[in-house]
């Protein structure tokens, strides 16, 4: 469908990527395609979640969905604003949680929300209020005044999310929220945001490399492998797409989905570059 | 152009009961309700202002920073300045060379907080917390200028901790607030231009340790290369010039005018630096962009 056309749908979606290109380390012949043509619909309201090993292009999507990258061949749209020429319009829909734990711990919890309340022009008169209701929606209400570099890796995470959540964005941008959390802390990030999307229905675009995660969370879940999506659909949809291939009796996992459309198994794939790897290892040391 | 607030979408699952339900979940009104979007000149301003408050705030809880920060300047006046002002080997123009030297002093202290701000800019783009400011509704420039006074305010503390320390060592410095309010300002510009030429070479060399290096490689030469500790006059020709270009004597020049009352050129002091600070700040935005790639 064309994103052009005025009215369409294409508005009605949350975010919409048509060939999306993007390399690093451009000249000296080092270039290497992060992101080779993506192609990704959004919808509004739902929870797709980009499943990939690293090094897959994930990270890179998301950069160019946050207005991070400048423009490149292709397009992005963030409910019908182009991400790399209107990027102000883009930005005041979004919240977004990067990968690293970006919490400033030499701030409290309340201090850190209140920042994002700040820039995003939240009246002074509804300031500490607003800032409360979303520490209260990540369970932070009683650590609220506790410097932050005191809390667990888990809070941490809750605490971004609340960074996130006090403009009261459109579209939930996560990108790797569990990583490196224990089973318990997982859970209760996933909690908050399923609880956060009840009462608001916003959009949430989240990335993972954990397929368990993504099959349980997620409406529709986009596979992404050597910077291309290379199936999409919901968990139900992706097993039963590929069950003619499948040995009769076997159900299908979302392993086998992943096994089936990059040629490879997602644990055998990781082949992040040096900085994505150092990246998500700091993010894990730092939570652990 | 409209910077539409984001209506909430009217399908969404189970909009939220409007009667005040005491249920144990967690009252989220507010949270559906996207703030008014603030445009026009007050952007930049209210931006600035909440970098400011950021900095404030952190100085408060951990004001380690600002007495360690205290001790070079200190060790400055007391040692250098003390033994200087014996010799009488530069001249001064009647004036003790412990008061020629404690604007110089302000003036370095000043420039080394705010040098340190490309590293703390790479520091929070590694940590996340540039990339994720990046994506506020924050022009670029805002968030360097935000940065550039948080310099300043932090380098206005240590000038108050100079000036108090020269008072107790028996410098005659002016207290007529008129003159002392030049004084902040002078501080404030110099800093937002080092701030900003830290951040700008950040922007260029992308990582810390080269940063360092780069860090170390122009702090010596701009100190040395301006008047704070004497005169240009005593300079070799092509030290001179150096001088000339270099922010940090028309900062120094400023400072001493104000507070000593020694001869001094303050319109083309503040003249140029608010040049290099504007200029300082539009490189350091247009850089800004590369930390996040």
């Amino acid at each position: 469908m064309s994103a052009r056309a005025a009215g369409t749908p294409a508005a009605a979606q949350a975010v919409v990527c048509r060939g999306l290109e993007y390399s690093f380390g451009h000249g000296r012949g080092k270039a290497t395609r992060a992101v080779d043509g993506v192609d990704l619909t959004v919808r509004t309201g739902e929870v797709l979640g980009l499943l990939g090993p690293n090094g897959a292009g994930k990270t890179t999507t998301i950069r160019a969905i946050t207005t991070l990258l400048p423009a490149g061949p292709g397009m992005v749209r963030v409910f019908g604003h182009d991400a790399a020429r209107r990027p102000m319009e883009v930005r005041r829909l979004l919240g977004y949680v990067p990968q690293q734990l970006s919490a400033d711990a030499g701030l409290t919890g309340r201090e850190n929300v209140a920042l994002f309340a700040r820039v995003f022009d939240v009246p002074r008169a509804e300031r500490a209020r607003r800032v409360a209701q979303a520490l209260a929606a990540v369970d932070l209400t009683d650590a609220a005044d506790r410097m932050a570099a005191t809390y667990s890796g888990g809070m941490v995470r809750r605490l971004e999310l609340a960074q996130a959540l006090v403009s009261a964005p459109r579209l939930l941008v996560l990108d790797e929220p569990t990583i490196g959390l224990d089973p318990i802390a997982r859970t209760g990030v996933w909690e908050r945001v399923e609880a956060v999307r009840r009462a608001t229905g916003m959009t949430v675009l989240v990335t993972t490399h954990y397929m368990d995660e993504a099959e349980r969370h997620c409406d529709r879940i986009a596979l992404m492998d050597r910077g291309r999506i290379r199936a999409l659909g919901t968990p139900a949809e992706l097993k039963d797409g590929i069950r003619p291939d499948t040995p009769a009796g076997a159900e299908p996992t979302l392993d086998d989905v992943f096994r089936h459309y990059a040629g490879r198994d997602l644990a055998d794939a990781t082949e992040g570059d040096f900085g994505d790897v150092r990246r998500t290892r700091r993010t894990a040391d730092r939570v652990g | 152009m409209s910077a539409v607030p984001a209506a909430r979408p009217t399908a969404s699952a189970e909009p939220p009961a409007p009667d005040p339900d005491p249920a144990p979940a967690p009252d989220l009104s507010l949270l559906l309700v996207p703030p008014r979007a603030r445009t026009g000149w007050r952007l930049v301003p209210a931006r600035v202002a909440a970098m400011c408050a950021v900095e404030l705030q952190k100085l408060r809880h951990d004001r380690t920073e600002l007495y360690t920060r205290a001790v070079q300047p200190a060790l400055w006046l007391l040692i250098f300045g003390e033994t200087f002002t014996r010799l009488k080997a530069i001249p001064t123009g009647g004036i003790p060379y412990l008061d020629y030297l404690a604007p110089g002093i302000i003036a370095q202290s000043a420039m080394f907080i705010a040098i340190f701000y490309g590293i703390m800019i790479i520091w929070e783009r590694d940590s996340g917390v540039l990339t994720k400011l990046l994506v506020t509704p924050t022009p670029r420039a805002a968030l360097v200028t935000g940065k550039a006074f948080a310099a300043g305010v932090k380098a206005v503390l240590q000038a108050v901790v100079v000036v108090l320390i020269a008072a107790a060592l028996g410098v005659a410095m002016t207290w007529n607030p008129l003159r002392l309010l030049g004084v902040v300002a002078a501080v404030l510009l110099g800093s937002a231009f080092f701030s900003c030429l830290s951040m700008a070479i950040a922007g260029i060399v992308l990582t810390r340790d080269r940063l360092m290096g780069i860090g170390q490689a122009i702090t010596m030469p701009l100190f040395f290369g301006s008047n704070a500790l004497y005169p240009v006059d005593l300079m070799p020709g092509w030290l001179q010039a150096v001088s000339t270009v270099n922010p940090l004597s028309y900062q120094v020049d400023a400072l001493r005018g104000l507070l000593i009352g020694t001869p001094s050129h303050l319109p083309l002091d503040f003249a140029v630096l608010a040049a290099a600070a504007a200029a300082g700040i539009a490189a350091a935005s247009a850089l800004l962009g590369r930390l996040a790639r």
